[in-house]
């Protein structure tokens, strides 16, 4: 799974980042982006819903950082 | 003189000239969309409001002739404020801002219930002054906070209502007549009615973004008003205490004319206050119904015009002048720069550069996408050719910002 490095980065950067990596990748792709940034939470599911990919959900990176990890494709 | 401009339009004649060379193209025409935060002041308040300057300047609580003359135009203002609101005077208390009046109903009713509970319940799209006189209810009067979710329109869900009710434990709900940032109305009479069969929980409806446009909802035991939301002058706001409700002053006492208020009376707000509500309540039928068709199209427009845009809040059910969207991969600031630099004034509930970076929490609690967030409302005399100009303009400026960052 790609990982995507957000710290410390505003708003919309971790959705950019996500919308960057998804293209030329096939559906079903899983990427991962960690992101300190508080809209994060809400943005990146509501990416998902916009945009047909599947939020699979939050955990946490080694340094305790928020990454939120997606599927391209329904 | 009449014309849109006396509708409480905005002004549309452009903004003060840039300081420049001489020889600068003039700036376009500057239009404000922006009316949930401000209205310009009503002509009929204006009027009002200068004439309580010469005659309401007195104290009150005198009783010689200038006193008696500033306490007639008071009770006047009350009555015709109670009036247009379908209240009882008596009820009627002028603070000095939507949001004072909105702490002192909520913490006047955790010290009123204090036996019958402690826990302040409010929906999670409730506007800061509930959530920040909750948090000092939390710190400083022993209280807990239960927030209450939303479906994804912003609407108030009366099952989790159910639940937040089940204990036993609630002195209060606070539950706004219709949500400021994505216009959606809550059901206040249905949760009144799950509030009464609670033990008799009363409800405090901050109802400032609909007073003006919408009816009072049936339901509320205190609520809160702000006068410069529907035309009258900054600096006035409206508690209303129903006869009955439990309701203790969580201030300091004062000795005015009205024993729920401290400080001297702004007599010529409140007349002028009055006289706009008066004159907004009269026209806000015919005014509302042209704009709820205005709204409707600028939400099809924008779905329509612009890729990868959420337009959030419920699209029937709502305040009349009032629509949001998010545009996914802009900074909501840029936006809202941009957008007065082509001649539009509109709100945001983005806080990409904010300091705080806290998204909204309206936006947030609804599952909407919180960046690259625009809200727009509409005045009274908003012009439909300046609404269609925005549509023309607006896809033009996302593509460009999305550009910008390699979108």
């Amino acid at each position: 799974m790609t990982e995507l490095d957000c710290r410390g980065l505003p708003c919309p950067a971790p959705v950019l980042a996500l919308a960057k990596a998804a293209r030329g990748r096939p559906d079903g792709t899983e990427l991962a982006v960690v992101a300190d940034d508080p809209a994060a939470r809400v943005d990146v599911p509501a990416w998902c819903r916009m945009r047909g990919h599947r939020f699979l959900g939050e955990d946490r990176a080694a340094d305790g950082v928020a990454r939120y990890r997606v599927a391209l494709g329904a | 003189m009449t014309g849109p401009g006396d509708l409480g339009a905005p002004p549309s004649d452009g903004p003060p000239a840039p300081s420049g060379p001489p020889s600068a193209a003039p700036p376009p025409p500057w239009t404000d969309l922006d009316a949930a935060s401000a209205r310009p002041l009503h002509p009929a308040a204006r009027a009002a409001l200068l004439a309580a300057y010469e005659q309401g300047y007195a104290d009150p609580r005198r009783l010689h002739h200038g006193g008696r003359q500033a306490r007639r135009l008071l009770d006047d203002a009350r009555e015709v404020l109670a009036g247009s609101l379908g209240v009882r005077p008596d009820e009627v208390t002028f603070t000095g801002s939507g949001t004072e009046a909105v702490h002192r109903g909520l913490l006047g009713l955790a010290r009123g219930r204090r036996r019958a509970g402690t826990v302040l319940a409010h929906s999670a799209v409730e506007h800061s002054a509930v959530l920040h006189a909750t948090d000092w209810a939390v710190r400083d009067l022993g209280c807990s906070a239960r927030p209450v979710a939303v479906d994804a329109s912003g609407r108030l869900d009366l099952d989790a209502l159910r639940e937040a009710l089940a204990p036993g434990d609630v002195a209060a709900l606070a539950l706004q007549s219709a949500n400021h940032e994505v216009g959606t109305t809550q059901p206040v009479a249905a949760a009144a009615e799950l509030a009464g069969l609670a033990g008799q929980v009363p409800l405090l409806v901050d109802a400032c973004a609909s007073v003006g446009w919408q009816p009072l909802p049936a339901g509320w035991g205190v609520a809160a008003a702000s006068a410069h939301k529907w035309g009258g002058p900054a600096g006035v706001g409206v508690l209303l205490v129903r006869k009955g409700v439990r309701w203790r002053d969580p201030y300091p006492a004062d000795d005015r004319s009205d024993l729920r208020a401290s400080g001297f009376e702004d007599v010529p707000g409140a007349v002028a206050a009055a006289a706009a509500l008066r004159a907004v309540v009269s026209e806000a039928e015919q005014t509302g119904a042209r704009l709820h068709r205005l709204v409707d199209r600028v939400r099809r427009e924008v779905a329509a015009r612009v890729p990868d845009v959420d337009v959030v809040g419920d699209p029937d059910d709502r305040l009349p002048h009032l629509l949001t969207f998010s545009c996914l991969y802009v900074d909501g600031e840029a936006l809202v720069t941009e957008l007065d630099r082509a001649g539009f004034g509109v709100g945001s509930g983005s806080a990409c550069t904010a300091s705080t970076h806290e998204p909204s929490h309206v936006l947030a609690a609804m599952g909407a996408l919180t960046h690259g967030n625009v809200r727009l409302s509409l005045h009274p005399g908003t012009p439909e050719h300046e609404v269609e100009r925005f549509l023309d303009v607006l896809p033009g400026v996302v593509a460009r910002l999305r550009a910008e960052v390699g979108m």
